[in-house]
């Protein structure tokens, strides 16, 4: 699989994707930690993408999504957008709002978060 | 609060949102690349919040491509 289609498959597959800097384990970027600790507020069942690895990554990442920066978190399919925009709905509970339209009411009870790694070859 | 870093980004903020009640640009570190951006327009009014940024990012598209903005935080506020 392209690295594009490996991208807008885990976007379109995972209730909820955080592209970031590292790992939740491993946190490399505090835009990237503040994103991560809204949608652990809000108990989303986080899946972590590392767009570390490789440059290819984020230069994907961005030209599927039309946003420049990461963090970028996406709901459902849905750009919801990067860290301010994340930490303002999880500030205002529109991010939960937000979840238990597009995931159900019963979202938190996942509580896991997983990692998925691209795979550059 | 203009600086060598931030004038830059007011102008071309400037010219993007005209009508802009509140435009601030804030060198965070004091190094020049990392800046909050505080825009209140009423083109963001009915926006949603990513449709409010993608309108903060197109307007800095340039010092972001060439890498002169390393990190930036966006607060955008709707008016009517």
């Amino acid at each position: 699989m392209t690295l594009r289609d490996q991208i807008s498959d885990i976007i379109e597959t995972e209730p909820v994707t955080l592209f970031m800097k590292g790992t939740p384990s491993f946190v490399a970027c505090g835009n990237s930690q503040r994103a991560l600790s809204a949608l652990r507020a809000a108990v989303a069942p986080v899946t972590a993408v590392d767009i570390l690895p490789d440059p290819r990554f984020r230069q994907e990442l961005s030209s599927l999504s039309g946003w420049p920066t990461i963090p970028q978190i996406f709901v459902k399919g849905e750009l919801v957008g990067g860290a301010d925009i994340v930490e303002e709905l999880a500030a205002t509970g529109e991010l939960e709002r937000k979840l238990t339209d597009a995931l159900g009411e019963s979202y938190r009870d996942e509580r896991a978060e997983h990692v998925i790694a691209l795979d550059a070859a | 609060m203009a600086s060598v870093a931030t004038e830059p980004l007011q102008e071309l903020l400037r010219m993007a949102f005209p009508d802009a009640t509140e435009l601030a640009v804030v060198d965070r570190t004091g190094g020049g690349d990392h800046f909050q951006v505080t825009v209140a327009s009423p083109r963001f009014a009915g926006l949603s919040l990513v449709d409010q940024h993608r309108l903060v990012y197109d307007a800095l598209a340039m010092p972001l491509a060439d890498g002169s903005i390393h990190e930036l935080r966006i607060k955008t506020k709707g008016t009517t």
